[in-house]
């Protein structure tokens, strides 16, 4: 493949990628792989692979806890999001987010969708956008009713699916999630499962999860990392029922993890 | 036997735990005690000061009959006034930058200098103040006294807006983040809208806590009998009122100083009140 049909292929090319936290461990170790455009890749490993660590490198969130170190190349657009010349700021608007514990603002549910579009200079109707949001999350038919109500009277399962609208109201290319199911009921897990398999025909979207049959459930692709390393990623399907790392399938028959 | 037959202790251990609470409860109830002879006192005695002119007309001269206190509650609004309009601002901004940097070279000089304007002596901020003010503008004024009072009141109201801001939940400024927005636009439209309510609390608290104070007051606001609206001229206060009342030899002004007295205990209750209804709403 040259790089041209990389660049076509690929959403999110990462090299060598290695984090290492203040206080010396070593996170995530040079950490290379194409995460296709559109699709869900989900990334599983047991619980301290570094996998969230992963994930929180493609959007730079990395650096909100002080101290930690990221070499290798991260490459969106054509570009390394840790080129000396990016501003962290304009690429989050790009990669957005969905965090584990769902994390509205504490502030009405337009307001949820419509604070981070106003500063990003939406010019638009934003009634209209704060409505094609959350319908894009499936949440329209449940808060339309109640816009100007705080965004915390809403249930667990809802706040997420606003916390999945406040980020598709930016129109970013890709969503990253980090395990944002893992503090939900079944059915609310099932909702949103339902949502990113609607969701991924325009976005990319990389999930974290601990649950493998969450990750057989709705991703395309499967990386499974381990202790900091990626130890293999293919294609969903093969990775569960061949996997060629004797590891991975440790792993997903449930030795050990 | 029986399973109680062994609890010869038992009496002697309900007696040291009977002893043990009234240990505790005494010194409670005499500091409960204090306060109520001090509002009690300031009630009785100030309370016969009390009619529509105490609050309408201004101080007179010794033996004028009448006279109130109208120059001195408005002055007390205005040096108030002017110490809340600077140190809040300021505060707010001091506290953002201890909690968003708080590992900067500017933050630790910023608990330095917080933490040692609390130690200095509000009559020396007062003399302070004369001296870079007072002297340099010419006049006793409303605003210098109200900003004596503001450099009293910065390090409360910075601490208590920092601990506030510290109890807002890292996830809400990470999703702020994590939308691309700056980190200023995010400590102003998410941080500090989330600890609106303790903020105000810390606000309400702080001013409860310079409304009497009378030394800064001194050499700066330095008082004054007429009623005046213009704050680059000196200005009456209730504490400057109290303070030159009660060291009169007038039994009438003396009554009146406990008027005064008895305004400002009001006015101070009626704010921790407040601060405390608004506590009790949003632990709600």
């Amino acid at each position: 493949m040259n790089d041209r049909q990389t660049h076509d292929y690929a959403a999110l090319v990462v090299r060598s990628l290695n984090i290492r936290y203040a206080d010396g461990h070593e996170a995530v170790k040079d950490m290379s792989c194409v995460f296709p455009r559109q699709g869900v890749t989900a990334i599983i490993g047991p619980s301290g692979c570094g996998k969230s660590t992963a994930l929180r490198a493609f959007n730079r969130m990395n650096e909100l806890i002080p101290g930690t170190e990221t070499t290798g190349e991260v490459i969106f657009g054509g570009r390394n999001i840790y080129g000396a010349d990016m501003d962290p700021v304009r690429i989050r608007r790009h990669i957005g987010m969905v965090f584990q514990k769902p994390n509205p603002f504490p502030k009405s549910v337009y307001e949820n969708i419509a604070w981070a579009a106003r500063i990003h200079g939406f010019k638009g109707g934003m009634d209209a956008l704060v409505e094609s949001s959350l319908r894009k999350a499936a949440l329209w038919e449940e808060v339309k009713d109640k816009l100007k109500k705080s965004a915390l009277s809403l249930s667990g399962g809802q706040q997420q699916r606003l916390c999945i609208a406040r980020t598709l109201a930016l129109e970013p290319e890709i969503i990253l999630m980090d395990e944002p199911t893992s503090a939900l009921d079944p059915i609310s897990t099932s909702r949103i499962e339902d949502l990113i398999a609607d969701l991924k025909k325009d976005f990319t979207i990389l999930i974290v999860t601990h649950n493998m049959q969450q990750a057989g459930r709705i991703s395309d692709m499967t990386a499974f990392m381990l202790m900091g390393e990626l130890v293999e990623f293919a294609p969903t399907k093969r990775l569960f029922v061949h996997p060629e790392d004797e590891r991975t399938e440790r792993y997903i028959t449930g030795r050990f993890g | 036997m029986g399973a109680f037959d062994h609890d010869e202790g038992y009496r002697l251990r309900v007696r040291k735990n009977a002893a043990f609470t009234w240990l505790v409860l005494l010194p409670s109830l005499l500091v409960l005690a204090i306060l109520a002879v001090i509002v009690l006192t300031v009630f009785l005695k100030g309370v016969k000061a009390l009619n529509p002119r105490f609050f309408l007309e201004t101080q007179k001269p010794f033996g004028d009959p009448g006279g109130g206190i109208a120059n001195g509650i408005v002055g007390s609004v205005m040096v108030l006034g002017i110490a809340a309009l600077v140190s809040v601002p300021l505060s707010i901004l001091a506290a953002l930058h201890l909690v968003e940097k708080s590992s900067s070279f500017l933050s630790t000089l910023l608990r330095l200098v917080v933490d040692s304007l609390q130690g200095i002596p509000s009559i020396v901020i007062g003399v302070v103040i004369y001296a870079w003010m007072v002297v340099s503008l010419g006049s006793f004024s409303a605003f210098s006294g109200g900003i004596a009072l503001a450099l009293i009141m910065i390090p409360t109201v910075t601490t208590s807006i920092q601990e506030v801001l510290l109890l807002v939940p890292a996830s809400y400024m990470e999703a702020a983040i994590s939308l691309g927005v700056p980190r200023w636009r995010a400590s102003l439209g998410i941080l500090l809208p989330a600890a609106k309510s303790g903020i105000l609390n810390g606000v309400g608290l702080g001013i409860a806590r310079i409304s009497g104070e009378t030394a800064p007051l001194l050499f700066t606001a330095f008082g004054n009998p007429f009623m005046n609206l213009n704050a680059a001229k000196p200005t009456g206060a209730i504490p400057l009122i109290i303070y030159e009342y009660i060291k009169s030899p007038y039994a009438d002004w003396h009554e009146k100083a406990w008027g005064a007295a008895l305004i400002l205990v009001a006015f101070v209750f009626a704010l921790n009140m407040a601060v405390g209804a608004r506590k009790t709403d949003k632990s709600r």
